[in-house]
Formats: structure tokens, C-alpha cells, sequence
């Protein structure tokens, strides 16, 4: 394949990654941005979105898409409901202590990858995509079901965009981000919006992932490199900015694949890394976010 | 006589807000200065200019005939301007002694001897009336012990411009006689900036009397002036200018 | 101060004592885990300065355990220097290396901090991998026995030796454990409290924190690579899983285990987190679980650890 081909390839291998991506640390952006908790296991919601996903889908027979769609519904659920439990039993009565939750959260991402690999096993398991049609672009096929899950997850985008500014829950969600005392004295119930903010991040991850585990296997320690790709996009793009978190992904994901294809994805990495701890220390609130409060 | 502190259109504003206007202030050696005003004036902001917390956004302050508006706060308190805060902000979760003992060790130059750092906090322990207390907690101290061991912990750095944010606050009245005795024998040796509310400590103790009011100084003079002063009294008390009253 | 330097002297020198002692009972399996444990504590003696003292919770430390790891063991593996060059290559290295992360990593606070120090610790673990050519990645340098040897005057300590090993360790434990007490009880130490309490107004009292702070950061980064290099050195292996983000969490556990800002904290986090692991893997390949359920118990109900609950229940002269 010539460059240009090539280039392209690697730029739609980008889009699918910055989807998923995009999609991953938004969630991880509104539990940062609302409740100023650093979530360390958000890494393992996702990979427990993907496991439950071919669990789902494995008890599901028959054409595998209806598997897949059972598994999109069902699988965010139940990680909503796992991140829900563990914010009201460990967070809640850490009072959100910065230092203390990243300790606990990093205790959950060692419990949960201890689960997946005791109940899952150290295998990596593949699940079927609901459809394999291959689009003919001029140079190569490209999967069909690539290109669906950058639709799909532009919907979602668009779908918690308008969740966020134009319904009351949003609303109220933007508002305890911006000043939690202030919302608590008009009557909001920051506990609860805590909760539920810390669900819908998990859920994210978990959606994420099931978009994702058709390409790429479910895998216990599949959670690692998005959890570090997710940083440096909530990083760079500046907490509680959704525009800045859907660049940023878009501007990572992109250049982790071209990176990656032509040279190594080790050295995509460590850029990308070495990228978010300069922007911490020099530009601590992002390419787009306000400086906090 | 050159003045100890003099500050130099030093302005402070965020976004819109003009928290310190331009302000021209000096205060002479050995001199007690009030700054008083009504709630939101911008004292507090002030002598944080002065002292390094808050940094300007405008001006020029020279203290002992140097410039250091540029000067980090630690550099500050290396020079002699000592600051106690407005919100007790001592270290809870150490004894008096303790706390006593840090800013003790920072001033001491020959030798850290344990006499040495023992001897020092227990003088400054002893001016403000603690001593018997070293060994407690400071957290658990009563609200006006707490403030006395600012006190202490401003006068063992051996300042030459102290400066007391609201000092009496939540102090009882036998307190507040103690802590005008106090004050009197600190401003022996060094030069006082007063931030108060209470108006009887004021008249006492002031030499002069620095009144801000949004941001800016209203007024300047020695306490009976002020008292007399109409637009002082308006400031504070939103009453309309009466004529030329008493002059 | 309430201080009984005695007491705390006469404890520390009891605790030497014992372990001396203990070289001579222990069945050979435990006096191995110990010699091991007496390592990984006086990593987590250089990480309790930094977290326990100054209240800088990083989440990067591998980096400086490996710092000492790899520059002790690539000099050993390609330029076949002696046990005492290789040390001081891996402690300078160390030290080299946390004076630049802390020029770096102190702009920032809180958790900004945290994930700075892991950032760059990743990164650090991405460029062992990157740079296989020379540290062979997860394979690792295995140290030849022959070179694990210091040639002292005439005579030759073979540290390969279990007894030898055991004391070797014991040393440097008793080293840092010496400069880690001496530290606390001075100025330094003190001023490094302050900082922790109320950084501002410890400024405010005249000193330069962030000067302060970059000391602290390099005698932690210090003492962590000495105990890197004097793992390679005395168990003869260095590989990427040591460098990895796990042997960052590790220090803090055994930290918090043992009781943040106290002298034997460490020792006894280590010790205790160490045999918890080995008796649980006898039973159940499940040692995570045991890590990450520690780890929440810890946060949730124990925050002072051990000897941090010791220290405020019963014994208030600990240091």
C-alpha cells in the first residue's frame, strides 16, 4: 500500500479509537469534573463492560446481533449498578477526600481485576459484531462495523451533550459541578447527583467497551491502556469541558493510531504520556478548561 | 524620616472586581496603624499584598527601603514583616510548643542548640500568657488561646512590621484588656499594622488610623479625627452627610 | 517536645538488635523472605518520607526503585563494574532522577501531583520496554553469582551467601532506619511537618517550602534507589515488573499498613503485607483481592495503620 492509503487507514483506525475513547473519558471527565474524584478503576468498568458483554452474548444463541443488543443494553447496566454500590459503600464515607478515594479506587481496580480474572480467566475471548458488511472505499475494505461504532458513538456524544444542556438533569449535574455548596443550598441533593454521576461514568466506560469488544477481544487487564489514553484526553482537554474531552480524544486518538502505524504504539504511548504530565504541570487546566475554582 | 512601608498605587483586581484601587499608604517605624473599614473593603486583600499572599495586579511596595513587590511571601517573613491570619491558621495537630518552635528555629542563626530553641519559645510564650500551655495540642486550645499563639508564633520571628488581621475577634473582654498590653510592649520593638473592627481597641491603642472602603482609602488620621470624620461615619453607617456638623 | 530520645533510641537499637539476632534462628525459607522484606522496607522507608512526612502522596515511585534497579544492574550486566560502582551508580541515578521529577512534579499539587508522579513513572516503565536492546523488557538481567561479590581488603563477602545476604540487607536497613529517625527529630524533619500541616503558613513563618519539599523528594528518591539497587545486587535480577505501576501502589500500602510518619511504620507494613500475600497465594492464586480489599479497609477505617494507631492510643513519645 502507497503512503496516502496507508495514511488513511491509519487515520480510521484513529477515528474508531478517538470514539471509544471520546465516549471513556467523558465519563471519567464528569466524575472528575462533579465530584473532583480521581476514579483509577475506571479502567476496569470498561473492561468489566467488555467481559459482561461476552457473557451476555455467549448466553444469547441465534443471529449475533441479537446478542450484541442484549449485551448493549444489559452490560451498562449492571457496571452502573457495581460503580453505584461501591460509590455508596467506600466513597461516600470517604467524603470524597481526594487522597483517600484514588487510594480506594485503586483497592477497586485490584478487586475487580482480581474478579475478572477468577471468574473470567486470564483468556481473551472474542465476540461476534452484529454485522460483518465491509464498505469498498478506493484502496481497501474498511469493516462496516468499524465505521458504525464512530456513528454510534457520535449519537451518544450528541445524546449526553443534550442531556447535559438543554434537560433539568443536566442542569443540575453542570451546576454541582461548578459550585457543590452553592447547588447544596438551593436544594439540590449533591449525594444523590453524586451517585448518580458516578454511575453514568461507568456506564460510559461500559458502553465504551461493548462498542469496542467486537474488534478487539475482552481481556482482564484490557482496561490498562484506555484508562491511561482516557487521562491524557481528560488532561489535555481540560475537566468538565465536553467540547475540549471530544477534540482531545479526537487529537489523541488519531495520533495514537498514525503513531502506531508507523512507528511503534510503545513510543505512541510514552508521547502521549509524557504529553499529559507536561500539560499538568505547565497548563494545568487543559487546552480548554477554567482554571478551578 | 523615611517611612518603614510604603506602598505605591498597589491595586489588586479580580476579573471586574477592584478588591485594592490604587492605593498610596506608608506607615512610619515604631508607629501603631489601624485599618479599619466596613465589611469587603479590601483590608484583609491589602495587607496580603504586603505580606505576599496575594499578589498585585499594579504597583510598588518598599519596605525598609527596598522593593519587594516581587518578593515571594517566604522572603517576606525573612525580612521582618510577620503575619497573623484572620482565620485562626495555626498547625492544629501540633503542641503550642511546637508551633512556637518553627518559627523560632527560622530565626535562630547561632547554632540550633536545643537550649536555644527552647529558650526562644518559651520567651514568646511568656509575652503572650501562655506558658503552662506549651504542651497542649493547639487545636484544642481555647478560640482566644488559639489567637494569643498567632501572636506568639508572629513575635518569636522577631518581626519589625507586625501585622494582626482581626486579633480580638472572639476574644472576651478581659482578653481584649490583656491583648491592648500586649500590643503596647510588642510596639516597643516593632511597628504595628492593625487590621480591628473593634472600635474602643482602635481608639486606644492607634497612633493613626488608615480607613479603606472599597478598595480605596476613605481617610486618613489620628483616631479622634477619624471618629469626628463624616464621611467616615457614612461609610460605615450609611446615615446621609449631616452639614458641617461638629468640623 | 515531648521527647524521650532515649526511649526512641533505645527502641530503634532493639529493633536491630532482634533482627541481628533473628539471622541465627530462622529456618533458611523465612531468613530469605526477611532479607527480602528488610529491602522492600527501606523502600518504603524513602517513600514514607515524602508521604507520611512531607504529605506528598506520589503515585510514581517505581520510577526511583527502578532508577536504582536498572542503574545498578545495567552497569553490572554491560560494564561489569563491581557491587560498591554499581551501587553508587544506581543511588546517583536515583537521586539525579528525582531532583529533575521534582523540578518538575512540585509545580503541582494535590492530585495534579499524583498523576504527575505516575505519568512519569509510566513513562519511565515505557522506556525500559522501549529500550529492550539493553534491559531486555520483561525477560530481565539475571546478575551472574560471581559478580554479586565485594573484595574487602583481602577478604571476599560473598553476597550470594544467605548470611551474608541477610546482614548486607540488615545494614542498609539499619542505615536508613538511623537516617530516617535522624531526619525526623531535626529541623529539617520538622519544618517538613509543617509543610504538610499548613503549607501556607509555613511560608508565611519564612521558609521556602518548595525548596523544602525538593529536598525531601530527592533524599526519598535517594534511599528508594538504594533499595533498587540493592535488590538487583543481593537477589540478582532486575526486570520491567519491578518497575511497573504495581511497585508504586506497593510502598503506599505498606505505608499506610504500617503507620505514615512513624519511624517503624514501614517495617512493620512490609513485613505484615508481605507474609498476608504469601499465605493467602498458598491458599488461593487471589493475591490482588487481598491487596485491593487491604487497601479500601485501610483507607476506610484505619487511616493511621499500626503503629500510627499505637502511636495515638498508648505510646505518644513514638517518633
Amino acid at each position: 500500500m502507497a503512503f496516502g492509503p496507508h495514511l488513511l487507514l491509519a487515520t480510521l483506525e484513529g477515528l474508531v479509537t478517538a470514539a471509544t475513547l471520546a465516549l471513556m473519558a467523558l465519563g471519567l471527565s464528569l466524575v472528575f469534573g462533579v465530584m473532583r474524584v480521581v476514579n483509577v478503576a475506571h479502567g476496569e468498568f470498561f473492561m468489566l463492560g467488555a467481559v459482561l458483554a461476552w457473557a451476555v452474548a455467549s448466553a444469547f444463541g441465534g443471529h449475533p446481533a441479537i446478542g450484541f443488543a442484549a449485551a448493549l443494553v444489559i452490560s451498562p447496566l449492571v457496571v452502573g449498578a457495581i460503580a453505584l454500590v461501591a460509590e455508596r459503600l467506600v466513597l461516600k464515607r470517604l467524603n470524597y477526600n481526594p487522597e483517600a478515594t484514588i487510594v480506594a479506587t485503586i483497592g477497586m481496580l485490584y478487586i475487580i481485576q482480581q474478579a475478572a480474572l477468577s471468574l473470567y480467566g486470564p483468556e481473551a475471548r472474542p465476540v461476534e459484531a452484529p454485522f460483518t458488511y465491509r464498505i469498498m472505499l478506493p484502496w481497501f475494505g474498511y469493516s462496516g462495523y468499524k465505521l458504525a461504532v464512530i456513528a454510534a458513538s457520535i449519537l451518544l456524544l450528541g445524546a449526553t451533550w443534550y442531556v447535559l444542556t438543554r434537560t433539568r438533569a443536566g442542569m443540575v449535574m453542570r451546576a454541582t459541578q461548578y459550585d457543590s455548596e452553592t447547588a447544596q443550598a438551593f436544594g439540590i441533593p449533591v449525594e444523590r447527583v453524586y451517585a448518580g454521576v458516578f454511575a453514568v461514568g461507568a456506564m460510559l466506560a461500559a458502553i465504551a467497551a461493548v462498542l469496542i469488544v467486537p474488534i478487539s477481544q475482552a481481556h482482564y487487564l484490557m482496561g490498562r491502556d484506555p484508562l491511561l489514553l482516557s487521562f491524557v484526553v481528560v488532561i489535555i482537554g481540560g475537566l468538565g469541558s465536553l467540547r475540549g474531552t471530544v477534540v482531545a480524544a479526537l487529537l489523541i486518538g488519531v495520533s495514537d493510531g498514525i503513531v502506531s502505524v508507523f512507528f511503534s504504539p510503545t513510543l505512541a504511548k510514552i508521547i502521549a504520556t509524557l504529553a499529559v504530565a507536561m500539560v499538568l504541570v505547565f497548563r494545568p487546566q487543559g487546552l480548554f478548561g477554567t482554571a478551578a475554582r | 524620616m523615611t517611612p518603614l512601608l510604603t506602598t505605591m498605587g498597589l491595586s489588586r483586581h479580580y476579573g471586574g472586581l477592584m478588591a485594592v484601587d490604587r492605593v498610596d499608604f506608608s506607615v512610619m517605624q515604631g508607629e501603631i496603624r489601624a485599618i479599619i473599614g466596613p465589611n469587603g473593603a479590601g483590608k484583609t486583600t491589602f495587607v496580603g499584598l504586603i505580606c505576599g499572599r496575594v499578589q498585585p495586579t499594579e504597583g510598588m511596595i518598599v519596605f525598609d527601603g527596598n522593593d519587594i513587590t516581587n518578593l515571594p511571601s517566604y522572603q517576606r517573613a525573612r525580612l521582618g514583616i510577620a503575619y497573623t491570619f484572620q482565620i485562626t491558621s495555626v498547625f492544629a495537630n501540633l503542641t503550642a510548643y511546637d508551633n512556637v518552635a518553627l518559627p523560632v528555629l527560622r530565626t535562630l542563626t547561632d547554632g540550633r542548640a536545643r537550649g536555644a530553641v527552647h529558650a526562644g519559645v518559651m520567651a514568646a510564650l511568656e509575652r503572650v500568657g501562655l506558658v503552662g500551655r506549651e504542651n497542649m495540642i493547639a487545636g484544642t486550645l481555647s478560640y482566644g488561646h488559639q489567637r494569643l499563639l498567632e501572636v506568639a508564633m508572629g513575635l518569636a520571628l522577631k518581626p519589625r512590621l507586625l501585622i494582626l488581621d482581626e486579633p480580638t475577634q472572639g476574644l472576651s473582654d478581659g482578653e481584649i484588656d490583656n491583648f491592648i498590653g500586649l500590643v503596647r510592649e510588642i510596639a516597643r520593638d516593632a511597628t504595628v499594622l492593625l487590621i480591628e473592627h473593634n472600635m474602643p481597641v482602635v481608639m486606644e491603642l492607634a497612633d493613626r488610623v488608615t480607613v479603606m472602603n472599597a478598595g480605596r482609602i476613605l481617610a486618613e488620621g489620628t483616631p479622634v479625627q477619624i471618629r469626628a470624620n463624616a464621611a467616615v461615619q457614612h461609610a460605615y453607617l450609611g446615615t446621609p452627610e449631616e452639614g458641617a456638623a461638629d468640623g | 517536645m515531648n521527647e524521650s530520645p532515649a526511649k526512641a533510641i533505645a527502641l530503634h537499637a532493639g529493633v536491630i538488635a532482634l533482627l541481628f539476632g533473628l539471622n541465627f534462628v530462622l529456618p533458611a525459607y523465612h531468613h530469605g523472605v526477611l532479607a527480602r522484606v528488610l529491602v522492600l522496607t527501606v523502600f518504603a522507608m524513602g517513600y514514607n518520607l515524602l508521604f507520611g512526612y512531607a504529605g506528598l502522596l506520589s503515585l510514581g515511585h517505581a520510577m526511583f526503585f527502578a532508577a536504582g534497579l536498572y542503574g545498578a544492574g545495567m552497569t553490572m550486566y554491560h560494564l561489569g563494574w563491581g557491587v560498591p560502582a554499581a551501587f553508587l551508580a544506581g543511588l546517583a541515578a536515583g537521586a539525579v532522577l528525582s531532583l529533575v521529577i521534582g523540578l518538575l512534579a512540585l509545580r503541582t499539587k494535590g492530585v495534579a501531583f499524583m498523576i504527575v508522579t505516575m505519568m512519569f513513572a509510566q513513562v519511565l516503565y515505557l522506556l525500559i520496554y522501549y529500550f529492550s536492546v539493553w534491559t531486555r523488557g520483561d525477560e530481565g538481567l539475571v546478575i551472574q553469582q560471581q559478580a554479586r561479590a565485594i573484595e574487602l581488603g583481602g577478604t571476599r563477602l560473598d553476597l550470594t551467601d544467605p548470611t551474608t545476604r541477610y546482614m548486607a540487607a540488615l545494614f542498609l536497613f539499619s542505615v536508613v532506619l538511623v537516617i530516617t529517625l535522624a531526619i525526623v527529630r531535626s529541623s529539617f524533619g520538622r519544618v517538613l511537618v509543617a509543610i504538610r500541616e499548613n503549607e501556607e503558613r509555613t511560608k508565611m513563618l519564612g521558609y521556602d517550602t518548595l525548596a523544602n519539599k525538593l529536598a525531601a523528594m530527592v533524599a526519598s528518591g535517594a534511599i528508594c534507589a538504594a533499595a533498587g539497587a540493592a535488590y538487583v545486587i543481593l537477589f540478582g535480577y532486575v526486570g520491567s515488573t519491578l518497575a511497573s505501576v504495581q511497585y508504586s501502589i506497593l510502598p503506599l500500602l505498606w505505608v499506610l499498613l504500617g503507620g505514615a510518619s512513624t519511624t517503624l511504620g514501614p517495617l512493620v507494613g512490609t513485613l505484615f503485607m508481605y507474609y498476608a500475600v504469601d499465605v493467602t497465594s498458598a491458599h488461593t492464586s487471589a493475591y490482588m483481592l487481598v491487596v485491593g480489599v487491604a487497601l479500601i479497609l485501610l483507607v476506610l477505617y484505619f487511616p493511621k495503620g499500626i503503629l500510627g494507631t499505637v502511636r495515638d492510643r498508648w505510646a505518644r513519645w513514638l517518633p
